[in-house]
């Protein structure tokens, strides 16, 4: 079987690989959590093609149902066929619209479901799946038929910590908790994203990432995908490494911020500190 | 196989349970961790723990399970901050023993009988309430990576008396973790739940459709309504610090029962009495505070005021201004307490010491009778009693 590795472009650690790897073989899903930013979702993506199976991808919102990733009755319509006395009426199944983990359970080869931000919906979504997801099968009341996978779709979860997740659904999962990367983790993934920067430049900016990262109060931590959006604009704008370099003690605001800081809060407390070291200096 | 290390680990508190075991040594027969020990801990890792909170716990359950086989990559103490355990070592040892160990080893000594004395610390503070080892959510991870970063303690300043130091106790943020036993506050709390319709009309309302349908002559005339949401709001109001330690355990499963039921919950501590000043977040109270004002301006009059505190304290710090411990307070707590009332028209107070006590405590008798009589003990039963009166 062709497990799954760190690839040109996503970086993963060996215990990542564990994870991912068990939960495939075992055919269970696996919950990642982790910082915003630190490549929860990139992962399926990487996953389906490391596997070389196609991706279904289900985005949680607070108002999704648990039922909407099965199926969806619609009534109203089929109301009004019946009003305008449409053929169609006779035949419940034409009101009903297959959802996400539908499609993946009909599909003919395996698939990999994401069910991204799993934790953005009612306390109760992840109890209403249990069954599915544990038999991958689920039954559908309006035309009273069982749809069963044919291949064990590989499912892959992510969470960002906003709710907590009921234990008889943690039971069933693999877990796997995405650690902020390294320094040298760092430079492998900046170097993956992009091979033709400039040594210096990628050094500079990964010093001063690292220190805004250390800046004590900060309301979101900038993270990987901050880093990468930030490293193209500096090579978009062809930035001198003059520019990023500040001596080591002296905390000075980095040029094109807006792709590290998200709130107005942090900037202002950057410019305060910035302006606290340049008149201790 | 492994029976020792799920024992181990259901011991030190991690709820790991048969199914997850069966479905590891289903992993290992799968051939995922191949004879690899790294790999091997990896996978038990993922199948075993399901919370990041846990994985400090684990490391140390895994290796104390299975010392003397290599130790997986990047575990070691040196790898921990030499600051933190320089802190740390500060905080456990004596100067003199600092002295000798340093002629006899250097930092290794130090380390090895920081090491030691933090294993015979866990296991006589097992339950305790201390950042030192509560049955294992120790912030010090001797044997492992806790990825929330670990804390020991806040820089402070060294020319403090021995006494004011300790005054400041490095309070820890209750944890909302706790499960055991909070099922029957959950289910007391559930009364307090009020659905509402709120939002995009997005359910069919058959009744109202056939009604409308048959005045229409039969004409197909579609109602939608707003899906029910719980609705009720709450505010809570903790006492942490002080005399409140002895009862961190029940109000950390107060505390996650609310979290868990109620989707509009916001929180805030204080400590002792609430003044002019509440903070979100104990680690940081000293630096981000939020003046009550700002609070009673948020959360409007629709929130339902929870206060929790044991309200054993001198009877000053009510009744007079400037009668606060810690601070100088400009307006008495009394004055503070009837804006709160003001604002909030359904409030309770819950004490977490048992009821027969309370009569002989004064404050907490002046205080019961500031609340009306709306003080409650923190039990099920309580609880019970004041839900039914906030939802009245």
């Amino acid at each position: 079987m062709a497990g799954f590795k760190s690839t040109e472009r996503y970086i993963a650690s060996r215990d990542l690989e564990v994870a991912v790897n068990a939960s495939v073989t075992l055919q269970r899903p696996l919950l990642v959590k982790g910082e915003p930013g630190t490549g929860k979702t990139v992962l399926a993506h990487e996953i389906a093609e490391a596997l070389g199976y196609p991706l279904i991808e289900w985005h949680v919102k607070s108002t999704t149902k648990a039922q909407q990733g099965l199926y969806e009755y619609d009534a109203v319509s089929r109301l009004r066929d019946g009003q305008l006395g449409d053929e169609r009426v006779h035949d419940i199944s034409n009101y009903i619209i297959k959802g996400k983990l539908w499609e993946a359970f009909a599909a003919d080869h395996p698939v990999v479901v994401l069910i991204d931000e799993v934790d953005k919906a009612d306390i109760e979504f992840p109890n209403d799946l249990l069954l599915e997801l544990d038999r991958m099968q689920f039954f559908v009341y309006e035309t009273r038929e069982t749809i069963k996978a044919k291949n064990r779709p590989v499912v892959i979860i992510t969470s960002n910590n906003e709710k907590e997740l009921p234990d008889a659904f943690l039971r069933r999962c693999f877990f796997h908790y995405i650690r902020f990367p390294d320094r040298e983790t760092m430079e492998q993934i900046v170097q993956a994203h992009y091979p033709d920067i400039r040594k210096d430049l990628a050094r500079e900016a990964l010093n001063v990432f690292f220190q805004v990262r250390e800046v004590p109060g900060l309301k979101k931590k900038p993270a990987t995908s901050e880093l990468l959006d930030w490293l193209k604009l500096l090579m978009v704008e062809d930035m001198p490494v003059e520019a990023l370099r500040s001596n080591e003690k002296q905390l000075t605001i980095p040029p094109l911020y807006g792709a590290l800081l998200k709130n107005e809060q942090d900037v202002h407390l950057f410019e305060r500190l910035a302006f606290l070291a340049r008149r201790g200096a | 196989m492994f029976t020792h290390l799920i024992l181990g680990l259901r011991s030190a508190g991690l709820p790991a349970s048969i199914t997850e075991y069966l479905t590891l040594m289903g992993a290992m027969k799968a051939g995922v961790a191949d004879y690899s020990v790294d790999d091997f801990y990896y996978l038990a890792r993922a199948t075993l723990v399901k919370d990041e909170r846990h994985l400090d716990k684990f490391d140390r359950v895994f290796a104390a399970c299975f010392k003397g086989l290599e130790p997986p990559e990047g575990v070691k103490v040196e790898d921990l901050p030499v600051e933190w355990l320089k802190k740390l070592a500060e905080k456990m040892l004596t100067p003199e023993e600092i002295q000798k160990l340093e002629s006899l080893g250097g930092f290794d000594a130090i380390m090895d009988r920081l090491k030691q004395l933090l294993e015979e610390q866990k296991g006589r503070h097992q339950g305790g309430n201390k950042w030192i080892g509560t049955a294992g959510t120790s912030p010090f991870g001797a044997y492992g990576y806790n990825p929330e970063g670990v804390r020991i303690g806040q820089d402070k300043s060294r020319n403090r008396t021995a006494v004011k130091v300790w005054d400041k106790r490095e309070f820890k943020d209750l944890d909302d973790t706790i499960e055991l036993g909070t099922r029957g506050m959950k289910v007391a709390l559930r009364r307090l739940r009020r659905f509402a319709r709120e939002g995009a009309a997005t359910e069919l309302d058959i009744s109202d459709t056939i009604r409308s349908t048959a005045k229409n002559a039969g004409l197909l005339d579609i109602k939608m309504v707003a899906e029910r949401h719980n609705n009720v709001k709450v505010l809570l109001l903790l006492d942490i610090g002080g005399s409140m330690d002895d009862h961190v355990k029940a109000t950390e499963e107060l505390f996650s029962a609310a979290r868990s039921e109620f989707k509009h919950l916001e929180h805030y501590y204080f400590h002792n009495f609430p003044y002019e000043r509440l903070w979100k977040h104990n680690r940081r109270r000293h630096e981000e505070t939020i003046p009550t004002w700002q609070v009673l301006r948020t959360y409007g009059p629709d929130y339902k005021l929870v206060i929790v505190s044991d309200g054993a304290m001198s009877p000053y710090e009510i009744t007079m201004a400037g009668g606060s411990v810690e601070h100088w307070n400009e307006e008495a707590g009394t004055v503070w307490l009837e804006r709160l009332q003001r604002q909030y028209k359904h409030n309770a107070w819950i004490n977490p010491t048992p009821q027969r006590s309370w009569g002989h405590v004064r404050s907490i008798g002046m205080i019961s009778e500031l609340m009306e009589g709306r003080m409650y003990p923190l039990s099920v039963n309580g609880i019970d009693a004041m839900t039914k009166e906030l939802s009245r």
